[in-house]
Parts: C-alpha cells; sequence; structure tokens
C-alpha cells in the first residue's frame, strides 16, 4: 500500500464514478492533490489521506469533512479559479475537481496546522451559551471600537473578495406544468410519470450527476436492473422527452409565493475551459403550475464527546466515498450508529476491503437481523453500547466506548483504534422548501422527525423529503407524485430487491460516565454549539425552540443546521422534559444553500444596473463637455464648463446670459401627457387646484395639482391645443406617477368622464429658448405663427413649424425671461436645436444646465416639486394659495385643505433666506433655528430646501420651509452649516424682477 | 442536444406609431380602420400587410404602421373613427422597436421578461405590454416564426437592446 | 412573487402590479359636505384585517386597468378579482 502522503494513497483499486483516464490537479492550501474528474474538492482530499480541511468557529478545533453534500458544516473552502475568481466559504464536498484551482482552507492563524486561535479551545468553559450578550455589554463605547472589530477577526469564516467578479451571470424566467426539486430516486420516478403524458416538466438536482442515493447504491436491483442502470435509462429516458428540462447542479434555493421557484445553476465552474458567453452561474425563477419536493432527508451525527474531530464523518457519506468516488476515508473505520443504514455503509465499507467495527447504540432487543448479516461479512458489532468519546487531535485515532447495563450503569471504557468513524444518529426529511413554502410540519414518531404535513401551495413531497426511505416505496411514491402531478391516473409500482433497511432508533445525548461540565459533545458543527450550550440555556429560562436557537445560535450558520437541527431540538425536547412536537420546530427560510450575490444580481451590474435615460441631446452635450446629473433615471446636462471654468464660473455665466441674451435648454425630461376628451377640461378641473373649464384653445396655465390628502403632488404648464385635447407637462420625477394619478380617479372615481390620457413625454422633445433675445433668435426659424407679442403673449401656445418640422410652441417661462418652449417630435429635435444655435450665434445663445435652471427659477421664487416641497407642503405652505381655486365645488385635495391641522399658523411655510454674509452659500438641507444658545435639543423650525449663488442679485439666495415663516419676515435666524451657525434674514421668496415684467420682455406690460 | 443558431437583435427602423384608445363597444361597429383590423382580443395582434394592429388592453391599442406615412395615415385611421368618441395620439417618435429573432429568442427574451413564452401561452399573434428587466415593454410575437418585436420607450431603448445583446451572448457564442 | 389575474390580461407576475390600498372606499360625493372625522377616515382608516382582504391593484405594465381583488392577507391567496365597479363578492365577505 501506498504511503499516506503520496498521490490517490487512500483511492480504492476499483469501482466508483470517477474517470480514472482524466487526471486533474489542484492545490490545497499550496500542496498539489491529484484527483480525478469526477471527484469533488472534499473527495480528492480524502483521497490523498487529508481531513483537517478548517478550523471552527468558535473554538478554532481542527475540523475535517463530515458530509458528502450541501449539507456540509466543516469543509468550507476558499476557492480561487484564478483571474480574480476568488470566492470563499464553499463547501469542499460541492465543488468539483478542476485543473489549477487553488482551495484554501479558512479561520486560522497562522497556518491550518498551528492555529494560535484554538486557544479558544482551551477556553471553551468561558464561551458558553449567552457569552457575548454576557460579556461584552458594558461600557457601551467599546462596542464598535472594541468588541465588534476583535469578535470579527476572531470569529468569522472566509474573506470575502474585494476585487470585482469577472464572470458574468445571468437570469431567466421559467414555466411548468410540474417542477420536480431532486433527482433521486422519487424525483427520477416522479419526473418520469410527469413527462410521460406530454406535461412540460423541468428537473433540477443540485448535484454534478442527477441519481441522489443511487449513485452510490451498488446492490439494490430496480425492475431487475442495477440501480444504476435503471438511473441511466430512466434518466435518458426523461431527457429524450420533448418539454423537460433537466438542470443539474441546480439548488432551488427559495419557495415563495404561488409556486413561484427559485433555483440557481452553476453554468460553467466545472468546465476547464467554458465556452465564452456562458455565464458563470444563472438564476432561474419558475412558476410551476405544480411541485414535487424529492428532496431526500440528512443524516444527523451523534452527539458524544469531542464528535468533532477530522475522519469522523456520518456513515452514509462513507459510503458515498467509497462507492461512489472510490475513496476509503479511512483504513480502519468504526461505525456508530442507530440506523439501518448504517449497517449497509458498513457491508459496503467491509466489501470495499477495509477494517470494520460497528457500535450499536441501540439496546440489543431493539437490533433486528442486521446486527447478525453484518456479523455474518466477520465485523464485530458491539450492541447496547454508548460512546465515551474519541481521541486524536488532528485526526480521530480512536472510539472510546463503553457497554451500558442499566440506567446510569457504564460499564468498563474500551478504545477502539481507527482512522475514521463513521455516525448514523438517524436520517431528518429535507422539509426546508416545504416549510418556506408555508406547509405545516408534522412530527412522525416513528422516524423521530419532521414530515411535511398539510400543504399550503400547490406541492407534494416524495421520498426521504417525505419520510418514506425505503426504496421501493420511494419510487411507488415519486411516480405517484408525478402522475397525480401531470393530472393523470397511471400507477406504476417498482420491484426492488433487496429491500432497505429503514429501521432507526432515537439517539440524544449518549449516556457517559465523564463530568456533564468538561463533555463537549458538538451539535451545530459550523456555529461550535454543544449540548451544553443548549443545556444551559435550557436551565437559564428558555423554553421556546426559537429563543434557544437564538440564544445559542444552533442551526443559524450558513448551513441552517441540516445536520444538526432535529438532534438539537431533541436535546432540548429531553432537557425540557417534553415530547418533540410540544418543543416544535424552528422556521426554514430561503435560501436553502448560500447563494452568490452574482446570481441575484444577474445581468443588472454595470450599464444594466439601471436603464439611464438620456435626453435626446446627450450626444451634443456631452461633445460639448457638460457635466450631467441623474434625475431619477434621466441623466441631465448640469453646466457646460468651458475652458479653465469651475462649476460655480460656469453656471453664474450661463445665468447672465440667460437674464441679458438669451440661453438654450434641452427641457426634453419634462414629463408630457395628452388629455383627450369631450370631457377633458372637465377632468382637469378635478383633478388640479385651479380652474380650466375657461381655459381657451391656444392658452397655456400652470397647474397645480395635489394627493387627496391636500399635500402638493406635482405641478406644470398645461397647454389647451383644442377644445378637446390639452398637453400636460409634469416636473421629470413626477411623470410616471403622475399619470398613475389620473388613471386612478379616471377609472375609479370618474369613470363617466369621457377622457383618454396617453403618455408623450418621449413623444416630444423640448427645447427652451430663454432671455430677451428668445424671439428674435427662433423668428426666422418659425413658420405659419405670429410670434408678435400682441399675437402670441406669454401662456399662449400656436401650433406650426419650425425649420420644417411640426411644433408645439410654448410661450413659457421658468427663467422669468422672455422666452419659449419649442415641442418639435424627439428625432427632430436635434435639426431644430442646431438651427437655433446656429441662429442664435449672433446673440451669443449659450446652452445652459439644470444648475443654471435652478437659480434661475429660485431667483424668481419658483418652487421645484419634491425639492422645495416633500409631501408635507400643501399651497398655502408653499405661498401658493392663490393657485387653489375658491369657486371650484370640488377638486382632488380641496377638502383636506380645510382640516384643522392644515390652518395653523406655525406650518412651515415656504420663505427666502439671505444671508448675512453675501458670499455664503447655505447648505440644501441646512437646519434653521432661532436661538443659537438654546439647550440641545434646540428646537427647529425648518430646513433650507434651495440655495445658490445668485448672479443677478450679486449675492446668495436661499428658500426654506421655516415654520411660521411668513409672520418672520425681517426677523434674523439662524442656518446650521459645516463650522457653526449662519446668521440669515428671512425674506419674501422673490429674489429679482419681483413684478414679474420681464417674462414680456420689456415691450409689453400686464 | 441540438444545434443552437444564432439570436439576432435589431434596431427596427422608425414606424409611424400610434396609441388609439376606443371603446370597445365602439370599435365594435367600426372593426377596421386604414387597414388595421382592430377585432383582436386583448394581448393579441393582428397583422395587415405592413400593418400591426395590438390590443393591449380592453380599449388601447398600438397601431403600427410604415413609416414615411404619419400625417396620411393619421388622418386616415381618424376618418375611419369619425363620429366615435376616440383618442388617436402619434407616438412614432416615442416608441422603438426592436426585433429578436432565433431559435431561442424566447429564452433570451426570458431573460428579462417574466410572462410565458411558451407556445401555448404566447402564440404566434400575441401581444402584451410587460417589463424586459427594469424597463416596460410592449412584446408582440406577429407570426409563427421565432421572431418576436419589442417596443419601448426612446429612451428604454438603449437599455433593452445592451439587455438582449448580453443575454444572447451565450447562444451567440457556442 | 404573487402570481395576480388581472381580470383582462388573465394570471400574470406580481411586477407587473402596482398595489392600491385597500378597495371599496368611496370617495365622498360632495367633500365639503364631510365633516373632518369623516374626512380622516375616508383619509386614513384602514382596516387593515388578519385575513380576508378586498383590495385595489393596477396593472400598470400590462393592460393599465385598476381593478379589485379579494386576498387572504395571511395565506397571500387570492380568492377572486374582479373589474372596478363590480361589486365585492359576497361569499368572502364573511369569512376570516
Amino acid at each position: 500500500m501506498a504511503s499516506d502522503l503520496s498521490a490517490h494513497s487512500f483511492r480504492l483499486a476499483n469501482g466508483g464514478r470517477i474517470d480514472r483516464s482524466r487526471p486533474v490537479r489542484f492545490t490545497f492550501n499550496g500542496r498539489t492533490i491529484d484527483a480525478y474528474a469526477g471527484d469533488t474538492i472534499a473527495s480528492a482530499l480524502l483521497a490523498n489521506g487529508i481531513h483537517l480541511v478548517g478550523r471552527s468557529f468558535k473554538y478554532h478545533r481542527p475540523r475535517g469533512i463530515l458530509s458528502h453534500g450541501s449539507d456540509e458544516p466543516n469543509a468550507l473552502l476558499d476557492i480561487d479559479r484564478g483571474a480574480g475568481r476568488r470566492d470563499p466559504n464553499n463547501r469542499a464536498t460541492v465543488v468539483e475537481a478542476l485543473d489549477g484551482l487553488a482551495a484554501r482552507s479558512q479561520n486560522h492563524w497562522p497556518s491550518l496546522d498551528f492555529d494560535l486561535g484554538a486557544i479558544n479551545d482551551r477556553l471553551a468553559p468561558m464561551f458558553a451559551a449567552g457569552f457575548y450578550y454576557k460579556t461584552f455589554k458594558w461600557p457601551r463605547t467599546f462596542w464598535h471600537r472594541l468588541y465588534e472589530p476583535a469578535i470579527r477577526a476572531m470569529a468569522g469564516l472566509g474573506v470575502a473578495p474585494t476585487e470585482s467578479d469577472p464572470d458574468r451571470y445571468t437570469q431567466r424566467n421559467a414555466h411548468c406544468d410540474v417542477l420536480v426539486v431532486g433527482g433521486g430516486p422519487s424525483g427520477l420516478a416522479a419526473a418520469l410519470a410527469a413527462s410521460e403524458s406530454g406535461a412540460r416538466v423541468i428537473l433540477a438536482d443540485e448535484q454534478a450527476e442527477l441519481g441522489g442515493t443511487l449513485l452510490h447504491d451498488r446492490i439494490s436491483q430496480i425492475d431487475g436492473r442495477a440501480a444504476d442502470t435503471w438511473r441511466a435509462e430512466t434518466l435518458a429516458t426523461i431527457a429524450a422527452r420533448p418539454d423537460v428540462i433537466v438542470l443539474p447542479r441546480t439548488t432551488v434555493f427559495g419557495y415563495y409565493n404561488h409556486n413561484h421557484i427559485a433555483m440557481v445553476e452553476r453554468v460553467t465552474d466545472h468546465l476547464q475551459a467554458p465556452p465564452a458567453g456562458l455565464p458563470r452561474e444563472r438564476l432561474w425563477q419558475v412558476r410551476a403550475k405544480k411541485v414535487i419536493l424529492a428532496t431526500g432527508a440528512h443524516e444527523r451525527p451523534l452527539a458524544f464527546a469531542d464528535n468533532d474531530r477530522p475522519g469522523i464523518m456520518l456513515a452514509e457519506s462513507v459510503r458515498a466515498y467509497i462507492n461512489r468516488y472510490a475513496v476509503a476515508p479511512g483504513r480502519q473505520i468504526v461505525f456508530a450508529g442507530v440506523t439501518g443504514s448504517a449497517y449497509q455503509a458498513a457491508a459496503d465499507a467491509k466489501s470495499a476491503g477495509l477494517a470494520v467495527t460497528f457500535v450499536d447504540v441501540r439496546d440489543p432487543t431493539q437490533c433486528g437481523e442486521e446486527v447478525g448479516e453484518l456479523r455474518a461479512l466477520g465485523v464485530e458489532v458491539l450492541t447496547g453500547h454508548t460512546i465515551i468519546g474519541s481521541v486524536g487531535r488532528k485526526r480521530v485515532a480512536g472510539l472510546i466506548v463503553a457497554p451500558v447495563n442499566g440506567p446510569g450503569d457504564v460499564g468498563a471504557h474500551r478504545t477502539l483504534p481507527c482512522d475514521a468513524i463513521a455516525m448514523s444518529g438517524g436520517w431528518t426529511p429535507a422539509v426546508h422548501l416545504f416549510s418556506q413554502s408555508r406547509g405545516r410540519l408534522q412530527y412522525r414518531d416513528a422516524i423521530d422527525a419532521f414530515v411535511p404535513g398539510a400543504s399550503a401551495q400547490s406541492e407534494c413531497s416524495a421520498g426521504a423529503a417525505n419520510g418514506t426511505y425505503d426504496l421501493a416505496a420511494t419510487l411507488d411514491e415519486g411516480w405517484r407524485a408525478g402522475a397525480e402531478a401531470a393530472g393523470t391516473t397511471a400507477s406504476r409500482s417498482f420491484a426492488v430487491a433487496p429491500s432497505t433497511r429503514t429501521d432507526s432508533g432515537r439517539a440524544r445525548s449518549l449516556p457517559t460516565d465523564r463530568d456533564a461540565d468538561r463533555v463537549r459533545a458538538f451539535l451545530d458543527f459550523q456555529n461550535d454549539v454543544t449540548v451544553k450550550d443548549i443545556k444551559l440555556a435550557v436551565r437559564e429560562g428558555f423554553q421556546s425552540i426559537e429563543h434557544v436557537k437564538r440564544y445559542t445560535t444552533t442551526g443559524m450558520a450558513t448551513d441552517q443546521g441540516k445536520t444538526s437541527n432535529m438532534l438539537a431540538l431533541g436535546i432540548v425536547a429531553e432537557a425540557l422534559e417534553r415530547p418533540v412536537p410540544e418543543v416544535g420546530t424552528t422556521t426554514f427560510r430561503p435560501p436553502f444553500t448560500p447563494v452568490s450575490f452574482g446570481a441575484i444580481v444577474g445581468q443588472a451590474r454595470d450599464a444594466l444596473f439601471d436603464p439611464i435615460r438620456k435626453a435626446p441631446l446627450h450626444d451634443w452635450a456631452e461633445a460639448q463637455g457638460a457635466v450631467f446629473e441623474p434625475v431619477a433615471l434621466w441623466r441631465r446636462a448640469r453646466y457646460f464648463p468651458q475652458a479653465g471654468e469651475g462649476m460655480h464660473a460656469a453656471v453664474s455665466r450661463e445665468c447672465r446670459a440667460v437674464r441679458s441674451n438669451v440661453g438654450i435648454f434641452d427641457a426634453s425630461t419634462l414629463g408630457k401627457i395628452e388629455v383627450v376628451g369631450p370631457d377633458a377640461a372637465e377632468f382637469l378641473n378635478r383633478i388640479y387646484t385651479n380652474a380650466w373649464l375657461k381655459l381657451a384653445p391656444g392658452r397655456c396655465r400652470y397647474g397645480l395639482m395635489l394627493r387627496e390628502d391636500g399635500f402638493i403632488f406635482d405641478d406644470g404648464v398645461v397647454a389647451r391645443i383644442a377644445e378637446d385635447r390639452f398637453h400636460v407637462t409634469t416636473t421629470t420625477g413626477g411623470a410616471a406617477r403622475v399619470l398613475v394619478h389620473m388613471e386612478d380617479y379616471l377609472q375609479t372615481e370618474w369613470s363617466d368622464l369621457k377622457v383618454y390620457l396617453t403618455s408623450t413625454t418621449e413623444q416630444w422633445g423640448v427645447i427652451a429658448v430663454q432671455g430677451p433675445k428668445a424671439r428674435e433668435v427662433i423668428e426666422p426659424l418659425v413658420e405659419g405663427i405670429d410670434l408678435s407679442p400682441g399675437m402670441f403673449p406669454h401662456m399662449a401656445v400656436r401650433v406650426g413649424r419650425i425649420c420644417s418640422v411640426p411644433t408645439r410652441l410654448f410661450r413659457v417661462s421658468f427663467t422669468g425671461e422672455l422666452g419659449y418652449e419649442i415641442n418639435v417630435p424627439t428625432g427632430h429635435m436635434r435639426t431644430v436645436w442646431d438651427a437655433i444655435i446656429k441662429q442664435g450665434a449672433p446673440f451669443g445663445i449659450t446652452p445652459y444646465g439644470t444648475e443654471a435652471m435652478h437659480a434661475l427659477r429660485a431667483e424668481r421664487g419658483f418652487i421645484i416639486v419634491g425639492q422645495d416641497t416633500d409631501g408635507t407642503v400643501t399651497p398655502d405652505d408653499a405661498g401658493l394659495g392663490g393657485m387653489v381655486s375658491a369657486s371650484k365645488r370640488d377638486f382632488v385635495g380641496k377638502r383636506s385643505l380645510v382640516r384643522p391641522d392644515m390652518l395653523l399658523a406655525d406650518r412651515k411655510q415656504l420663505v427666502g433666506l439671505t444671508t448675512a454674509d453675501p458670499k455664503l452659500v447655505l447648505d440644501e438641507g441646512a437646519q434653521v433655528v432661532a436661538d443659537t444658545k438654546a439647550p440641545i435639543p434646540m428646537k427647529m423650525l425648518g430646513h433650507v430646501t434651495s440655495s445658490y449663488w445668485s448672479d443677478a442679485c450679486g449675492h446668495s439666495i436661499a428658500l426654506a420651509l421655516v415654520s411660521g415663516g411668513r409672520a418672520r419676515l425681517g426677523e434674523t435666524l439662524h442656518a446650521t452649516t459645516p463650522s457653526g451657525f449662519a446668521a440669515v434674514k428671512v425674506v419674501t421668496p422673490v429674489f429679482f424682477d419681483a413684478e414679474g415684467k420681464r417674462v414680456h420682455g420689456g415691450l409689453e406690460h400686464v | 442536444m441540438s444545434e443552437r443558431s444564432a439570436i439576432s437583435v435589431s434596431v427596427l427602423g422608425a414606424g409611424a406609431t400610434y396609441s388609439l384608445r376606443i371603446a370597445p363597444e365602439l370599435v365594435a361597429s367600426v372593426r377596421e380602420a386604414a387597414g388595421f383590423d382592430l377585432t383582436g382580443s386583448i394581448n393579441t395582434a393582428i397583422s395587415t400587410g405592413a400593418k400591426i394592429a395590438a390590443r393591449l388592453g380592453p380599449d388601447e391599442w398600438l397601431l403600427i404602421g410604415p413609416d414615411g406615412q404619419s400625417n396620411a395615415l393619421s388622418d386616415e385611421i381618424g376618418a375611419a373613427l369619425a363620429g366615435h368618441f376616440h383618442s388617436l395620439v402619434d407616438v412614432s417618435h416615442r416608441n422603438v422597436g426592436i426585433s429578436v429573432a432565433g431559435r431561442e429568442a424566447s429564452m433570451v427574451l426570458n431573460a428579462g421578461v417574466p410572462i410565458d413564452l411558451g407556445d401555448a401561452a404566447f402564440p404566434a399573434g400575441s401581444a402584451t405590454r410587460t417589463v424586459l428587466g427594469k424597463a416596460e415593454i410592449v412584446l408582440m410575437r406577429p407570426d409563427a416564426d421565432r421572431v418576436y418585436r419589442v417596443e419601448c420607450w426612446r429612451s428604454f431603448a438603449p437599455y433593452v437592446r445592451a439587455f438582449l445583446e448580453e443575454t444572447a451572448r451565450e447562444f451567440n457564442s457556442q | 412573487m404573487l402570481l395576480i389575474t388581472c381580470p383582462y390580461c388573465g394570471a400574470r407576475p406580481e411586477i407587473e402590479f402596482r398595489g392600491g390600498g385597500e378597495a371599496h372606499i368611496a370617495r365622498p360625493s360632495d367633500p365639503a359636505a364631510v365633516d373632518d372625522q369623516s374626512w380622516a377616515e375616508y383619509l386614513y382608516y384602514r382596516s387593515n384585517p388578519k385575513g380576508v382582504h378586498a383590495e385595489r391593484w393596477l396593472h400598470v405594465h400590462g393592460c393599465g386597468r385598476w381593478f379589485n381583488a379579494v386576498r387572504n392577507t395571511v395565506s397571500d391567496s387570492f380568492e377572486q378579482t374582479y373589474r372596478m365597479g363590480e361589486p365585492r363578492p359576497d361569499a368572502t365577505k364573511e369569512r376570516r
């Protein structure tokens, strides 16, 4: 036999599903590991004699590989696939061996072999249940600075990668008649039955190969064929059927409402050279008419002292490593357990040529003929023995057992030398997904486990997930579930030989003659929770399993206690002296196993994170060097700096151009709604605070819109294009919600009104030309519209053409200057824009951005909904009381305006603020107070909503919402600044052209 | 299992596109306007030559006609519906059409479209408003071919196109 | 994600919809005639039951129609969806 350290030293000469013709090499902590295609990292490590793969979470105890599947609590490795592809906390039992992959153990320093953190193991008595809660309480200030960082450094698993993930991930929505979760015997039978009638079937299994337990079953014959033959044939039959999707390496991790199932498919991790274009993982969201949960069962460990040493594994996993991977987890294996299945595992180990001893902790009277059968193979079987503990440290070297002569009477110890222990404390149906579906679990005493009870959704469980362990019964149950799910009644019965050993005893804490306070029997290996912790929690008064769980953290690690929960529950029940069903079970939550952020994010990263809506002139603005800002999903040009200009200089220059000559602005992002119908005016009359019935076609009006609660919701200019047609504009961010709001009233309250609404936000591009020279600039370009002031006054709209393109030309102003908003079909906008720029060049036409637009409107005291209002501002608060029609009988929000709270004198009202230091521009959001000497917390009167440098005024200006503000005109208040308080004077919120004459271009007067 | 065919994602030329709103009881007597067949049920599209009439709701149709006919077409539709209360709004510049073609086109779409695109649920002649990722779209399948038409608003088109191209990569590189 | 049966389009995923709160809260026909308390109840008071709840939904990314639904807030199952203006199905009124 090869030395223990040579390659494949623990590889069996024959058998297994690995491909010996395809050697694979990876590294573990820098050491080269020889493996075969078909190996997992775990099976390859075991094949090379390596059990020690990590240090435990709290005590830093040496830990090995416990299981062979996704329930693995210990063997969590950092996996580096190169080129930035590294992620921690991978289960070695799940990751497939691949050339060049680098695996590293976690949670130790300086090395796995010698870990200083193991001092925690010696100090273990300190770290009892609730240790953190009891110890790190005081002083409070130590929490963030000392305790938490120190604890996080000491406890914890892998290290998150810092590099950006270079892989791609996608998502897919799918629908099917039947989703079968799990490709073991019951799942295969279910999929076979369901697909027979042509139903749309998805069969998903988390492993690389479908088959579940059949993959390591060397003895069963199904309908006269070897289990693996039946498996392969069945799978081929299913996969060949139309409308069937078979997904290996796909974990169903979430069961949500109405049979909405989330699963993640690992597409490329197992491929040496993945084809370009393939995503690393694909997140599936499946809506299934029926779900069949064939998720199998998890084996439980036994709770005995030092049951966590490397080399101590689950019995069925030992069987899987021997049969499926041709790996001997040890050459001398002691099996210990209470289950019939462990006898089969022991028999398989024996026939693989390994030395086997069996310890049955059940009383001999509870054991069946399996004892005799195993003895007949030449295996020593001890029944009625308890387990006192194990020996060894980084690798188990022996199991200490003793006969139980009667209650409390433990006989002489005997140490069984070994290099591996295979334990089996019973089986726990994997009811996670069933529980997530909100189905009710019920306790089945015969198997000491919770099984699915009443369903909450359209699903059904089959096989081991349903507590059915006999292979023939499992197949029958799967078939029946599949047939029923597909709506057929075809029945089928499977013949299986030999019959499955399904008997199981009930294992709790095992009898011992050792000092109970010193014994550490682990339940939750990942969170380092022991039997002693559970018992302490119960002694301290915790009775609810949910509380015990949170106090001890049992079952709260990333494995969600798949192996440990039932045993922990049994111990709690034992300590409380109550039956298990009375103690109940904890809640199962998604995800079943950890899911990468990449899969959840899917395509939604980088440029696809969110749609970025670019305004029609975006490319032009970009070429001009514009600086952009996000406004809802839009990107808008904020300002256009010229060479050497900062924002302040650029914005001042842009503002100056508008006030003195002419500016041009892309206002296309404004929301637009076409309101059509004979009742359009009546509809708007009810939606807006002001009056619309008498607005003549060809005229515009500013409209203010409230919610029913009386607070400002949106605003904008509305033009009456024709008797039955209005062109409504909304704020940029409010476009969608205003349409929903309008449709709501139209469909649910006033369905008698003949009105239709259509969003035209993106149909119309809007070019704002503003400034004293605006008319001169556009006049030569406009056809069919008389722009003379008498014919086309402020707040008028005309339909005509500009640059031969159809236009709805508005004479409106958000700057306080003479101005036009030229609506043209978006696709023509650039042509018109270029023509205006050319025409305006002699006038010094200047493009301006949102920042200048804001400053200009603030100089005139025009509000921006959402900036100067926040959903608690009434028209009167905003100084827009005049916008509210007194004569209209009703409009949305009217009744709320006279509720007592809306009339209080100390409501926050919109005022202007000027700073004592004219150059100081306040922060938007700065708090306003009356008395800077008042004790903290001092009364805050309000806050600054808008604040700019005003080029026209030569000083800074601000708008603010201040309690009782209009009664404070002239008062000096104080606003917070990063360096203290600044004195401000309360003024009327109009800073420039108080009489509003400039919109008429100085040529006309109202 | 089977050979994969390339997926093509392409932006369609501008069409003359209208949002038509009219009550179902009124349309029952009209049935047709300017060559657009309005008799389809909700979530269907009827193609007549180069014209598509997609019924998106009980009283809402999206009409897509050939480019360059904008004014003439709207006048024609208006004339056909004269006397019946309706709303006809030109959205030719609001909408962008994107074609997704290829055997696995429905899988590419289903990366972001949450509804069932199987042949039984979304047969030839289907049309509906839905979402693709974070964008609202109108999805149509004018005929039995694996050619789908995605209509979205202009500013969402770069996102929709990039989303589809990104998802199509795995089908186009094997 | 819920599966919601739009009365016009059939079963569609929740992501296409927007919730609109409790249904059958009629806007007073003459708000001016309503006293402050009644108006406050119209604005803010909702039944928030554990069990059967009639509520409004908008198929915003679908046919654009508002409609009503009777949903069990415990199980999240929809007992019925119906068009705006149709009465709340009586069968579900008294059930919990």
